[in-house]
């Protein structure tokens, strides 16, 4: 049997099993809701209490600005949606960098049919957003600014300082997408000037179904979720208290385990490019090739296929992400890829590798040793492979 | 997700690779879209001798070159230019929706390559 080799974190992570500890008498034991005035009411609300200073912490928010969403596309659109219809200039402009998760893209296509115009902020070919250019789309009339704080899929990590303070310049409110940065690389909220971040639970080894918004105090949002009045009236919803729980004792683990465990990722990593670009001819690093992610690898292999690179690692028990069309419900190859300037054909055949607490060395090698022969075989196949690769 | 069937013809390609002497080629598709193949044929007494492919593309696309020129090796011209993007999807139990028209290009190919044969060798020749 083939080893299993996980490296598609950025898709789906596994629990932490220390984290599944911490959740599991929320299921069964105590199944209070923190609104009821009895003993399991009070140890939910405590419960509640605790994982929103986990959280917090982790970010250096306030506990109070910290607003629990059953995940990070649920946050982008409590954030978005949420802060242009609080926002006074309504119908005016929303910038977002060209490199947005689907999420974010697809929220902001929704606030045109609001009447607000959205404008994106091109990136350079390493990813990052050029600065020059989020200063000159910005107007008075600009709402809203949303830039991740690093693309999940080439890795590469944004100026969002920098960024913040160009939109708070013009007075718009700034939003950061930090679902894949954060608990990868260290996060302030107030360092940054961000108004609106967006986490995830499960990225930070958490549960799926859980996620977070950091509201700055004094900015306002908008629900979107109508009920109780939860989460201070902007989230109702009876708690996912297990789910929350989780969430907050990833942040704990991250805050307290995050640097080491960031120097390991980056030494499997880099021996994971190294030894990928040096062992296959053509081969192509997408992304920064310092400033990225420490879990994150994009490689692009000229000639072949992602998706079919994905099924024949598969066998060998290595499971990879891809950017290729063949393998999105839109048959359009990864728009990231395409905003850093790649052609079509080149961002068919690249592959994402997103590392995690599951991967060690003997599996990087074992990669490295096993993906030459699969893009050997289907250069082998291909009609676009130059003689001297056959 | 591929039927069983797929998973087989993409991990185990019958009749891959050039004809030298091949009397005609087809070739469909584009690498802008992500899918390009090119079907070699060799024919004797107006029947497809043998026939390989050359694909660039997904998985579907190499399984399903693949099952052309299974369907097509031994078949007369008349009855090759019959075999449709259904008839090969059905051979293979079977292709995901999204799959069907990008990736499923490998008939026309062939159709391609029989076309050029036969513009090449008029029937008065």
């Amino acid at each position: 049997m083939s080893p299993r080799v996980y490296m598609d974190n950025g898709a789906g992570r596994p629990v932490d099993p220390r984290v599944l500890d911490a959740m599991k008498p929320y299921f069964i034991e105590h199944p209070g809701n923190p609104a009821s005035f009895h003993s399991m009411g009070f140890k939910a609300l405590e419960a509640l209490k605790e994982a929103r200073a986990g959280v917090a912490g982790l970010v250096n928010a306030d506990p109070g600005e910290i607003v629990f969403t059953s995940g990070a596309t649920e946050a982008n659109n409590l954030a978005l949606l949420g802060a242009a219809r609080r926002s006074k200039r309504k119908g005016g402009k929303v910038v977002r960098s060209a490199v947005e998760h689907i999420s974010v893209i697809n929220i902001c296509k929704e606030l045109t049919r609001e009447g607000f115009t959205v404008a994106e902020c091109p990136v350079d070919e390493t990813g990052v957003i050029i600065l020059d250019e989020l200063e000159r789309l910005l107007d008075e009339d600009t709402a809203l600014v949303t830039v991740m704080a690093a693309n999940g899929e080439i890795g590469t990590i944004q100026p969002i300082k920098e960024a913040a303070e160009i939109a708070h310049s013009r007075g718009a409110i700034f939003h950061t997408d930090a679902t894949a940065a954060n608990g990868q690389i260290p996060l302030d909220v107030k360092e940054l000037g961000v108004d609106l971040m967006t986490l995830s639970g499960n990225d930070l080894g958490g549960p799926k179904g859980v996620g977070a918004l950091y509201i700055r105090k004094g900015a306002r949002v908008k629900p979107h979720m109508i009920g109780g009045g939860q989460e201070g009236g902007l989230r109702s919803g009876s708690e996912n208290i297990p789910g929350i729980v989780g969430m907050g004792e990833a942040s704990r683990l991250a805050a307290r385990e995050m640097e080491t465990e960031a120097e390991r990722l980056t030494r499997l990593r880099d021996t994971l490019i190294g030894g990928l670009l040096e062992a296959i001819p053509e081969s192509h690093l997408n992304g920064h090739p310092e400033n990225r992610l420490p879990n994150n690898a994009n490689i692009r292999f000229s000639y072949i296929e992602g998706e079919a690179l994905v099924l024949s690692l598969d066998d060998l028990g290595i499971q990879v992400g891809t950017g290729s069309a063949c393998a999105a419900k839109t048959l359009e190859p990864s728009h990231t890829l395409l905003a850093c300037g790649l052609k079509h054909e080149e961002a068919h055949g690249s592959l994402v590798f997103t590392l995690g607490r599951n991967n060690n060395h003997d599996q990087v090698e074992y990669v490295v040793k096993e993906l030459p022969g699969v893009v050997e075989r289907l250069r082998a196949m291909s009609p676009l492979t130059p003689e001297e690769l056959r | 997700m591929y039927s069983e069937k797929v998973l087989d013809h993409f991990k185990h390609p019958r009749n891959v690779g050039e004809i030298e002497d091949a009397d005609a080629e087809g070739t469909v598709g584009n690498p802008v879209c992500g899918d390009m193949m090119t079907m070699y044929i060799k024919v004797k007494d107006d029947r497809i001798e043998d026939v390989k492919f050359k694909t660039f593309g997904c998985g579907a696309a190499i399984a399903t070159s693949s099952m052309t020129t299974e369907l097509a090796k031994g078949k007369t011209l008349d009855e090759a230019l019959e075999i449709s993007r259904k008839d090969v999807a059905e051979a293979l139990d079977g292709l995901p929706p999204v799959k069907m028209h990008c990736s499923n290009l490998a008939a026309d190919a062939l159709h391609e390559a029989i076309k050029s044969y036969k513009e090449k060798k008029p029937k008065n020749e």
